[in-house]
């Protein structure tokens, strides 16, 4: 399929469409922060402390440091947008490869394999990612890798299953009796029928490292302040519940919708990379 | 089948085996002197020799290991710094309440989840698929946390419907903690429940497209038999992973919607052993909650195996 033509699908399908332009939005904030943000992310007004949206020339209003809320969820879109690429990239490859080779080859391998996926899926993500800070020290480059291998297990439990699905079909057997080597099997025969399922997973994982970041740096476990990111935003803003409500308002919203975003256009290439529904 | 039950249960030492060594090889990363770390800063220096003769530090690696297993299988988790206790049983009074929020919210997004992946399948590219498709990623896409803060200020500040912290009391009535696990079952499931119902609505559609599907209709079979029957049946085998992959996830989102209802459960626990350094109860809950996990997963592999007979067959289980 031409690249013109992938798109001309894509953008037909409006979810695709919705999805690409929020994820081209979170772009923009994150290539041009300096550019968009109203305020620096560290300057303090003492005068406006706890601002409502729209006072003392604060689009969002400011947080218990009189710090703008706009300029700064501005900023957190970098570390959204670094972690999700980072982290799923990860997840991703590592997973694919491990979940292949256990679904396909079966028997020992397979039994190893999936020991080794279903011990470290026995530890809650959160967990696992504080044991790694605690041997690699805080800092948003251990949350990308911390919250990348997390991933693996589950990736590779999920593309397991799909390959072991297509291991007994018919033309997989006639591939093998022509000849063809478990290498190409796999990449020309079985990889293709289980891209859709890597892709409507890895667009739910590139949400899910969103929210995980959001997650660490919530319990303080994250990037730490000053630097901006949503996660940490909200857990400042659970003290104020009452009093400054839009503190927790407009950092969870700009998570669901990134969020929302990056599922609305896995769902889209879902439809166009799945030959089967497009008929 | 009881030949695959059995195969299975073997295969769960291996997992267990992993566990305790990772486990084991996590907290000698730890920095510094395990013993004097495991203690606390206020131990004196002949209990920190005592203790350290009882890990076996002096000791070759295998015969801490060995020592290692002998205080897991003996239920010897030791004492916890914070609380002055012995870990098993902190760890046990807190479990009760995890294993309710975590089976409720599951339970939750199962019974909402299902059906409404069944029905935006079966009605494809109309309005209600759109609406439950869109509604399943909103679902997806909220943190946990921020949608708990959400329902506590609307449902319990500003309506005043149910209680916004707590887990109430039985002694109270079985209302009184029904009222109190709704408002973090539903913020800790509305994850799981769009996940849930994008599985089965993608696994619907797959199995209505297949062959036999049509064969049944074209026999004239009312709809309704063909959807729970022929489709339904095999659309359910990922779905049953899915959901059981979802538990793990569920045990582990508790730690957050834990920390916002305040409940007192394991998840309370173990932030607060994380913050304040108690490593042996931070490895206890480690243990005890992997531990489950993998009775789970036996679980939902026994189910996947029963449900789909193809593998059932090619994994050597009999009819």
């Amino acid at each position: 399929m031409r690249a013109a033509q992938f798109f001309r699908r894509l953008l037909r399908s409006k979810q695709a469409a919705v999805g690409l332009f929020v994820i081209l939005v979170i772009l923009v904030l994150a290539l041009f922060s300096p550019l968009i943000a109203t305020h620096e992310v560290e300057d303090m007004d003492f005068m406006h402390i706890f601002a409502l949206p729209g006072e003392g020339g604060h689009l969002f209003g400011t947080d218990d440091y009189g710090r703008d809320l706009f300029s700064r969820l501005v900023y957190g879109s970098r570390v959204s947008l670094m972690v999700g690429i980072v982290a799923v990239g990860i997840g991703s490859l590592l997973g694919t490869i491990i979940g292949v080779i256990a679904g396909f080859f079966g028997g020992l391998v397979d039994s190893i394999i999936m020991r080794i996926m279903d011990a470290l899926l026995s530890f809650p993500y959160v967990l696992l990612a504080i044991a790694m800070m605690a041997v690699l020290g805080p800092g948003l480059f251990n949350a990308m890798l911390a919250i990348g291998i997390v991933m693996i297990p589950s990736f590779s439990r999920v593309v397991r299953s799909a390959v072991m699905t297509y291991r007994n079909e018919e033309f997989v057997t006639a591939a093998r009796l022509m000849g063809g080597s478990g290498l190409w099997v796999i990449m020309f025969h079985i990889l293709p029928n289980i891209i859709p399922t890597i892709i409507i997973y890895a667009s739910l994982n590139f949400a899910g490292a969103i929210i995980s970041e959001a997650t660490l740096s919530f319990l303080g476990l994250g990037i730490q302040p000053p630097t901006p990111s949503w996660g940490s935003m909200l857990s400042e803003a659970k003290n104020y519940l009452q009093t400054a409500p839009n503190m927790a308002i407009f950092p969870g919203i700009a998570i669901l919708v990134s969020c929302l975003g990056f599922n609305l256009l896995g769902d889209g290439l879902r439809d166009v990379l799945d030959p089967r529904l497009r008929s | 089948m009881r030949k695959f039950i059995v195969r299975r249960l073997l295969q769960i030492v291996p997992t267990l085996f992993f566990v305790l060594l990772t486990v084991f090889f996590l907290m000698k990363l730890i920095p510094g002197d395990p013993a004097a770390v495991l203690l606390g800063p206020g131990a004196r220096a002949q209990d920190i020799e005592r203790f350290r003769a009882e890990l076996g530090l002096d000791q070759p690696v295998f015969t801490q290991f060995a020592l290692y297993l002998k205080r897991v299988f003996t239920g010897n988790f030791g004492k916890s710094l914070i609380y002055k206790q012995d870990v098993i049983s902190l760890i046990l009074e807190r479990l009760p309440t995890t294993l309710l929020l975590s089976v409720s919210a599951l339970f939750i997004a199962s019974i909402i989840g299902i059906p409404a992946g069944i029905l935006a399948a079966t009605k494809h590219d109309s309005f209600v698929d759109f609406s439950i498709t869109i509604l399943s990623l909103v679902g997806i896409s909220v943190p946990i946390f921020w949608f708990g803060m959400i329902l506590i200020i609307v449902f319990a500040l500003q309506l005043g419907w149910l209680p916004a912290v707590g887990i109430g009391s039985i002694s109270n009535g079985l209302w009184d903690v029904i009222k109190h696990i709704i408002l973090p079952s539903t913020a800790l499931g509305i994850q799981s429940m769009g996940i849930i119902t994008r599985f089965t609505r993608s696994s619907m559609l797959e199995v209505l497209r297949q062959d036999y599907v049509r064969t049944a209709m074209a026999k004239g079979l009312k709809n309704r038999l063909v959807l729970y029957n022929h489709a339904l049946r095999n659309a359910l085998v990922p779905i049953v992973t899915v959901i059981g992959l979802q538990l793990g996830t569920l045990l582990a989102g508790a730690v957050l919607t834990e920390t916002v209802f305040a409940l007192p459960g394991l998840g309370k626990l173990m932030i607060d052993a994380i913050l304040r350094r108690d490593f042996l109860l931070v490895q206890g809950e480690v243990l005890v909650i992997a531990f489950i996990y993998i009775l789970v997963n036996f679980i939902v592999d026994t189910l996947y195996a029963f449900l789909n007979p193809k593998i059932r067959v090619a994994y050597g289980g009999s009819q």
